[in-house]
């Protein structure tokens, strides 16, 4: 451990706080507190369980969704701030909770509904623009993290158009946003949406139906694409890979009746594990001025169950080598996948766990999107880049996944050109796909600097500075280049005339 | 006329009018033009069998005299439509109405509507008169892209059939006309001049193609029309890509963005105020 705290101190990509961040990750890392089965051992030392380095002691929750409402209400005791009167002391404000929201990443993953947060202080149109424009570069540059996200809509503001272009301007990788998209959204706003996305790859579009139908009205979208309860959030977020599963069999039966159960059992434990000591002994919960002023709550919190690796685990039990039998291709691959998805979703459902109060003592399932070592294993449910079939088809097979993931699945598309002269073309396929039950829909352009990866967003030109050797401000572009090699991001099937 | 005959129907295009639309190819064309960018729909295939020894992966028969094409089998290597010397295509199928409607179905939830291009649609217009009733229920818009060259004034219950009309004026000037399509311009000016006075003019075309036409009259000529008959009337101005084309009949070079942008910037100087470069 020494050697590497040293390395770390010595490293000249890192920037000071990505330093300090990852010598309290070792720190972390330097304990052992979990009583960890050695059943659930193997596991993790197979790769088939993984917590996506959520740290040996959980001391705070991975992702938090706070009532920002409230705070703009009632103020901060702890913070000593008032509620706001004007624009400029609204995002003053959130500017300087989200200093103090922590989650897995260190930095806020959920920023609010920013534009129902802003919009009662928007009095003078030139002068909120120029507010926001601070605001949202404030958050890029101080923020630095790809999973910092906020939400708009599903309703049309000023302040929303006013966020939409003034993204569409500035064309940063932070934050993260999504439009909620219902009946309720008029396509003017709508379109002005798919505009800037095709800019600078957001916003994504979410389900507004589909997250309320599922979470009730109190939901945001942080992170990636994590529909979680405001007030709460998640807990922690491991994940089931799939793929790596697969392995060791080569029959579906065996797979779906005795390797999966186990797994997901071995998993669940787990996962209550982290939570136990989280809610049991961290002390967050009984410390932290966020529950103490009501701007989160611990009944309010889930945990997100994750898997990946699908397509992959489908191809190995069916020794699908040609493309048309593979996932995504072929009937029999696509209704194996479903029999998995489903008897997992059974499987996760018969579990219980006392403090996920929210979602009545189960664990959410999450379309994982990958980290930037994973090789051979796609994101969630997703279709392997360089295997896309055309749109249409491809919309139709993954749509069919989307309801067993309430906290989170998502499938990504290119466009070309084109589609900048008719974005008319762009919200039909999502209103199609919706209506298909599709959860989150997320688009960019050939042209976008800003891309998204697998579910965060990355400039290429910072990409491109890292992979030279220099330090770069965001700390997920070193995970953005990691999948750039070793998951074909770049490779993405781009969409024209299909 | 009971079937259409068929080039190929694409399920999403972002560039064949408003939204996304399913564009149905119609197989057979009137014109010549010398850049055709998909020459294999202008001719019928006469089952001569050429392509069939061409075809890579055996997806091609002559079975009884007719050539069957095994759509699983296919590669998509055109090799057939490369050697055709009629310009035409093995792909190409006679469809019901029936057929092409139960087509659309499966993406109806995705479209605005459908457009149907070609070769030249209005060719197969009893065909498409009755596709157009059937489509009218399902409650989606229905666009033609056409050359123009069918006196579209002379068949109302076609006219009415329809929403909207894009008109490829592939030359203003006549001569210019006659030269690169093999047909008069005079048809296609009425056309449009009658398709606006219905309110179903929805967009003039034109290649820009340098060396062989004179892209600024052209330009100049159409937004001007355009301006007279309303300016909301959009213009797209289409750069000529050596793709698809038959390249021993034209050697032209591709326009740059900055020829596109000026003759963008003189329509809407004339005072388009719809003016697109694709």
């Amino acid at each position: 451990m020494m050697k590497e705290v040293l390395q770390r101190i010595q490293d000249q990509k890192l920037t000071y706080h990505q330093k300090l961040i990852t010598l309290a990750r070792l720190a972390e890392n330097s304990i052992k507190p979990l009583n960890i089965s050695d059943e659930v051992q193997s596991y993790r030392d197979e790769g088939i369980i993984c917590d996506l380095f959520e740290g040996n002691a959980p001391y705070r929750p991975r992702y938090i969704v706070p009532d920002y409402e409230k705070f703009m209400k009632y103020g901060s005791e702890f913070l000593n701030l008032k509620p706001p009167i004007d624009i400029w002391e609204a995002t003053n404000h959130l500017l300087i909770l989200y200093k103090n929201v922590p989650s897995i990443t260190s930095f806020p993953v959920y920023i609010g509904n920013i534009d129902t947060l802003l919009e009662p202080f928007i009095k003078n149109e030139e002068e909120a623009y120029r507010a926001i424009k601070l605001f949202l570069t404030h958050i890029d540059r101080t923020l630095w993290d790809s999973f910092c996200h906020g939400n708009i809509g599903p309703l049309d503001t000023k302040a929303g158009r006013l966020i939409l272009q003034v993204e569409k301007e500035l064309q940063n990788s932070v934050p993260n946003i999504t439009i909620k998209y219902s009946d309720k959204t008029p396509d003017s706003f709508a379109l002005q949406a798919i505009e800037t996305a095709l800019k600078t790859a957001k916003p994504s579009f979410a389900n507004d139906d589909m997250f309320l139908n599922d979470l009730g009205s109190n939901y945001g979208i942080a992170s990636c694409y994590n529909g979680l309860n405001i007030g709460g959030g998640s807990f922690t977020l491991v994940r089931l890979v799939l793929s790596e599963l697969a392995k060791k069999t080569d029959s579906s039966d065996d797979f779906i009746n005795n390797l999966l159960p186990d797994a997901v059992e071995k998993m669940c434990n787990y996962m209550d594990e982290r939570i136990a000591f989280l809610v049991e002994k961290s002390g967050f919960f009984e410390s932290s001025f966020l529950v103490k002023e009501g701007l989160i709550n611990l009944d309010s919190f889930t945990a997100m169950f994750g898997v990946v690796g699908l397509a992959e685990c489908v191809n190995h039990l069916l020794k699908a080598q040609k493309l048309e039998e593979r996932f995504g291709h072929n009937q029999y691959a696509d209704q194996l996948g479903y029999k998995i998805i489903e008897k997992l979703h059974e499987e996760v459902h018969k579990h219980n766990n006392y403090y996920c109060k929210i979602s009545n003592g189960k664990f959410l399932l999450h379309a994982q999107v990958g980290i930037d070592t994973d090789k051979n294993t796609s994101p969630g449910c997703r279709i392997p880049i360089g295997e896309e079939p055309q749109i249409f088809d491809h919309l139709l097979q993954s749509a069919k996944f989307h309801k067993f993931f309430p906290s989170g699945i998502g499938d990504i598309f290119k466009f070309d050109m084109t589609a900048v002269n008719n974005p008319q073309y762009i919200l039909d396929i999502i209103k199609g796909a919706f209506k298909e039950g599709m959860r989150y829909f997320s688009l960019y352009s050939s042209d976008c600097d800003v891309i998204r990866i697998t579910g965060y967003l990355v400039k290429r030109s910072d990409m491109e500075k890292l992979a030279e050797g220099k330090q770069v401000l965001n700390d997920a572009v070193v995970l953005g280049l990691g999948s750039v090699e070793n998951q074909r991001i770049y490779d993405r099937r781009l969409r024209s005339y299909e | 006329m009971n079937k259409g005959y068929i080039n190929k129907i694409i399920p999403f295009s972002s560039v064949d009018g408003p939204g996304n639309r399913t564009a149905i190819f119609m197989q057979g064309c009137n014109f010549n033009c010398i850049y055709c960018h998909n020459p294999e729909t202008i001719g019928q295939c006469n089952n001569c069998g050429m392509c069939v020894n061409d075809c890579p992966q055996n997806a091609l028969m002559l079975l009884e005299s007719k050539i069957k094409w095994n759509e699983k089998n296919c590669c998509g290597c055109d090799n057939c439509i490369k050697i055709c010397e009629y310009c035409s295509s093995p792909k190409a199928v006679e469809m019901t109405v029936e057929e092409v409607i139960n087509s659309i179905s499966k993406t109806i939830a995705f479209i605005s509507g459908v457009t149907i291009s070609g070769g030249e649609c209005t060719l197969q217009k009893e065909f498409l008169t009755n596709l157009f009733i059937k489509l009218r229920e399902m409650n989606i818009s229905i666009f033609i892209d056409t050359n123009g060259s069918v006196p579209l004034w002379v068949d109302e219950s076609f006219v009415n059939s329809f929403d909207k009309a894009m008109v490829d004026l592939k030359s203003f000037d006549e001569e210019e006309h006659l030269m690169l399509t093999g047909c008069s311009n005079r048809i296609v000016l009425e056309n449009i001049r009658y398709l606006n006075k219905i309110d179903k003019l929805y967009e003039i075309r034109t290649v820009i193609v340098p060396d062989l036409l004179n892209n600024k009259r052209n330009v100049n000529e159409i937004s001007k029309l355009i301006v007279e008959l309303n300016p909301q009337i959009r213009l797209k101005l289409i750069k000529y890509r050596p793709l698809g084309v038959r390249n021993n009949l034209l050697k032209a070079n591709i326009p740059s963005n900055e020829v596109m942008e000026e003759l963008k910037s003189l329509s809407e100087k004339i005072g388009c105020k719809q003016v697109y470069i694709v």
